[in-house]
């Protein structure tokens, strides 16, 4: 870990979306602002990584959109390992893989032991438990939460929460967190000063982007009455393959774009299904999504990650 | 001339016929544009359904009561299941729980 990353420093937490590359955000004073950039930007971003956000890396899809899936986390891991400082922390906010196969599993395994970016932090995506129980999936990644597949942890005094809302899908319905959960969820942040900056990821969107194409969270909203107390809380999801972003009062939503292919606009065309572009588009429309914690805002153009 | 068009309609007819029944005992679904088509299946009583995936996105064939359960299905990817017992069964894509679809099996 770098000398400057110290806990202690009083900074805005601050997160910048990226364009080419991924996305980057801007979390200051509990509100996250997002800026489109080119990929080389973020060599030229400052601060410190606090963590980096990888989604929907879909391996084992090899359909037109993108017939090297795993190509192109490499890629993204190479990218993220040429980082000067490493992030402490790495999410994975699901969809591992595509059709919940183990060698698929075992393929995405082995591609992000190459990621030099800390600890690895993973929820499940609706492609990673097809089977129902998410054998493959828990046999690897539930030790994490007991086999719950949410959880909780403190890192550089910012909440972090694992959510699961990809599992028991009601006929015609959204992703859900069921009431299990949300009971767990209610409790774990209880007994926290609402001073504490929480980060909420989890799968699919928790807040409804288009009900008919199932990119939304059903109980979301009661997740999100435990969470309006506090001053500065990020969500931060995946599923779309697309970066779409809301802010409503001191809670910021935002999607990361996968690593693998891009998906439709909302509503446009038969479903959210693989989304085929021209080969030099592809790579614009791939990314991740990295958070860090700069010494103060202003900051952010003086320190080159690279 | 009359005969001669008995003679051409009649091959004709009976082919339609049996194509037909031949659909009908494969009982088909195919899954194309977040869709099952056709929705509502209905079958008698030990008959083989089959689902084929038509869509470059994997789905999958859960029924809502535990009865049976695909696994994901790729773009061509087929699932069957015999229905042995009459009733009516529920199942969605448990990818994308908007896809609904009903089988009805009635007792031969």
């Amino acid at each position: 870990m770098s000398d400057d990353f110290n806990p202690s420093r009083r900074g805005a937490l601050q997160c910048l979306a990226f364009g080419g590359a991924g996305t980057l955000f801007t979390l200051s004073g509990g509100i996250l602002t997002p800026v489109a950039l080119a990929q080389d930007a973020m060599k030229k971003a400052s601060g410190i990584p606090l963590f980096l956000q990888i989604s929907d890396t879909h391996i084992g899809f090899n359909k037109q959109a993108n017939p090297d899936v795993a190509g192109t986390l490499k890629q993204t891991i190479e990218l993220v390992n040429a980082m000067k400082t490493r992030p402490a922390l790495t999410i994975h906010t699901g969809d591992i893989t595509h059709l919940s196969r183990a060698a698929e599993f075992d393929t995405a395994n082995q591609l992000m032991m190459d990621l030099r970016a800390g600890e690895l932090h993973i929820v499940p995506g609706e492609h990673d438990v097809t089977d129902g129980t998410g054998t493959e999936y828990f046999a690897r990644f539930g030790k994490a939460s007991d086999n719950r597949g949410y959880y909780s942890f403190d890192h550089q005094g910012v909440h972090f929460i694992g959510l699961v809302n990809v599992m028991n899908f009601k006929p015609n319905g959204l992703g859900a967190f069921g009431a299990d959960q949300l009971a767990w969820l209610k409790d774990d942040l209880a007994a926290r000063s609402s001073s504490t900056p929480i980060v909420v990821f989890a799968h699919m969107p928790m807040w409804t982007i288009l009900e008919s194409w199932g990119w939304g969270t059903g109980d979301a909203e009661e997740a999100l009455s435990y969470l309006r107390r506090f001053g500065s809380v990020t969500v931060l999801n995946g599923h779309i393959h697309q970066i779409i972003q809301k802010v409503e009062g001191n809670i910021t939503f935002h999607t990361a774009r996968s690593t693998a292919y891009p998906q439709p606009e909302a509503g446009i065309g038969d479903g959210p299904g693989p989304l085929t572009v021209p080969a030099d588009r592809l790579k614009h429309m791939l990314g991740i999504t990295s958070i860090r914690l700069l010494r103060h805002h202003l900051s952010l153009s003086d320190t080159s990650l690279v | 001339m009359r005969s001669v068009k008995n003679l051409i309609a009649y091959p004709v007819a009976m082919f339609l016929f049996i194509a037909s029944a031949a659909a009908a005992d494969s009982n088909t679904i195919i899954i194309k544009k977040f869709m099952f088509n056709p929705m509502d299946v209905t079958v008698p009583a030990g008959a083989n359904v089959t689902w084929k995936n038509d869509d470059g996105e994997p789905h999958t064939v859960v029924s809502l009561t535990g009865d049976f359960r695909s696994q994901a299905l790729d773009e061509k990817d087929k699932f069957s299941h015999q229905f042995s017992a009459p009733g009516t069964y529920k199942y969605i894509c448990s990818i994308h729980p908007k896809m609904v679809g009903t089988i009805t099996v009635m007792a031969k």
